[in-house]
């Protein structure tokens, strides 16, 4: 079995570019984050998955500056996150841009409000589009996009400013799946080329295998770190390639298994791949629902 | 890129048949009631054509136009001092959780009293000339605009306000590029209703006040018998809402077209 313990740290000598110590946040009585410790190396990929309600999202919006941790500690490069640190590009869910500026306002929105000069926007944001693919579509504004397209000029408005540190809330959970594995590829292209550090929050086991260096599981009631999982897969990967690599699938029922109770261990071992993914979460998720197993069996049959 | 859903060819043809199917729906209620018209007595009802002739008469004479200006002079005024004063109040409203506090009484009591109530006490304040009239008018626009304005600014997307505070987006920065932009569709959908409040108004001011413009024209010609010019001030007012609300949902058309895929 896994070791819950055991940290992705080697090869540091610099500070991770984020390191979070003890985060802890309450809504009302309820404690969603409990001391939650996250490193996220330098030029890493990291995605934070786990159950609704567990407080992915939170961490994240915490790690922005969006939210203020009820505790802990968070340093940006070594920095703690009180003090005054540059924007940190922050990737959303669907409709996050905004309907009344065109694609190249909207990917220049970040650049204007950090007062740079007109010919250095203009500059920034062909470039960023351009790496998105989405060179031409500046006058287009975002109900005229597709949601596929839209995800990217989001991408591109949270890459123009030139971050070190990328955060992505979730950003392909309404796309349709093709679109999704289009832009798995394209995100893994352009991450190889730039190494920008990552931090992406899914709830899709495939979607942070596909993409990451780590993955930390985070567990619900109350949000906390359940493993921290060194994803070891060659790079560079596509959707297609990394499914076909050894130790996917171990490395998928290791961590469905962490995400599941421990009675349905057996049975996801059997249904591991060639199951069509998304038929595989559905059967997995209707099991963790049904406390008794036996009763489950009977059903299902 | 776009979504063939139905060719354009199509779509040209739908709307061809609507509009010979709505067209024909009016004329045959206007052949319906000018037969009907003609048994009835004439100090009851008249038919479009007597109304017509009327018509052609009362512009001869100048007098439907000097009554038309009249009321249009009103209807702007007050229009304009309705909605420029609640279009500022609504944001102040929903940006101070203090002002809300403030307002919130008020503004049920307000909303839930029928504004004609109130039209004897504007008589009192601003008198039975224009100042009256326009207080009675600005006082029927206000209210939708406000409660509009309002909506939109406290309904403003939060994925669009945590954009802002990621780009450290000053709070005027952020009413700039996010909060004013959102509210802009609500405005004007509260722009649509508040032209149709403020031409009942227009017409209560001018039945209440002394009696002028087209109102006026209704109230006289109705105390004499004479249906016929009665009427005619009754279309122009209808024709006028219409063209009104239609210049409202162009307005919203051409300055929030992410929104015309969900008012229609």
């Amino acid at each position: 079995m896994s070791d819950p313990q055991k940290v992705v740290t080697e090869g540091m000598a610099l500070p991770p570019a984020v390191r979070t110590r003890n985060v802890t946040k309450y809504f009302g009585a309820e404690r969603v984050l409990d001391n939650v410790d996250l490193d996220l190396p330098t030029g890493s990929f990291t995605s934070l998955v786990g159950p609704s309600g567990c407080g992915k999202t939170t961490m994240l919006r915490i790690i922005a500056g969006i939210e203020k941790a009820g505790g802990g500690t968070i340093e940006i490069n070594g920095v703690s996150s009180a003090k005054d640190v540059p924007a940190l590009g922050v990737v959303f869910q669907q409709g996050s841009l905004l309907p009344w500026k065109s694609v190249q306002k909207n990917v220049a929105f970040g650049l204007e409000l950090a007062k740079l000069d007109k010919e250095e926007i203009k500059e920034r944001v062909a470039h960023a589009l351009e790496t998105v693919h989405l060179t031409g579509t500046e006058k287009k504004y975002p109900h005229q996009l597709s949601g596929g397209m839209q995800q990217r000029v989001g991408i591109a408005r949270a890459l123009a400013l030139d971050p070190p540190i990328l955060l992505m809330d979730e950003p392909f959970a309404s796309v349709d799946a093709q679109t999704r594995e289009e832009l798995h590829d394209e995100l893994l292209h352009i991450w190889e080329k730039s190494r920008k550090t990552v931090l992406f929050v899914t709830h899709s086991i495939d979607e942070a295998i596909v993409l990451s260096d780590q993955i930390i599981v985070m567990g619900a009631r109350p949000g906390r770190v359940i493993a921290r999982i060194k994803v070891d897969l060659p790079r560079p990967r596509t959707e297609q390639s990394a499914h076909l690599m050894p130790g996917y699938g171990q490395l998928r029922s290791k961590i469905r298994n962490l995400l599941t109770p421990s009675s349905e261990q057996a049975q996801s071992e059997d249904i591991e791949i060639p199951v069509p993914r998304d038929d595989f979460e559905v059967i997995q998720g209707m099991t963790s629902m049904t406390s008794n197993p036996a009763e489950h069996e009977s059903r299902g049959n | 890129m776009s979504i063939p859903v139905v060719g354009p060819e199509i779509v040209k043809q739908r709307n061809y048949l609507r509009w010979i199917v709505s067209t024909s729906s009016v004329l045959i209620f206007l052949i319906a009631w000018q037969i009907y018209a003609r048994g009835v007595s004439a100090l009851l009802l008249v038919g479009p054509t007597a109304i017509f002739s009327a018509f052609h008469e009362m512009i001869s004479n100048g007098e439907l136009l000097s009554a038309a200006a009249a009321s249009l002079k009103v209807l702007v005024t007050g229009f304009f001092i309705g909605f420029t004063a609640a279009i500022p109040i609504g944001l102040i409203w929903a940006r101070f959780k203090v002002v809300d506090w403030v307002l919130q009484p008020f503004v049920s009591a307000l909303f839930s009293t029928p504004l004609v109530a109130l039209v004897p006490l504007y008589v009192l304040w601003f008198g039975f000339g224009f100042a009256g009239k326009v207080a009675i008018v600005g006082s029927f626009a206000f209210f939708p605009v406000l409660l509009n304005t309002y909506q939109g600014a406290v309904s403003v997307d939060p994925m669009h306000l945590d954009l802002a505070k990621v780009f450290k987006a000053s709070e005027w920065e952020t009413w700039r590029h996010v909060v004013l932009p959102s509210c802009v569709p609500f405005v004007v959908a509260g722009l649509n209703v508040s032209v149709a409040h403020a031409l009942t108004g227009l017409v209560i001011s001018e039945f209440y006040t002394n009696a002028s413009g087209l109102g006026g024209i209704v109230l006289t010609a109705s105390s004499t018998f004479q249906t016929a010019r009665m009427f005619v001030p009754i279309v122009i007012i209808v024709a006028l809402g219409i063209t009104l609300m239609a210049g409202t949902r162009w307005l919203q058309r051409r300055i929030a077209p992410w929104t015309a895929g969900r008012s229609d």
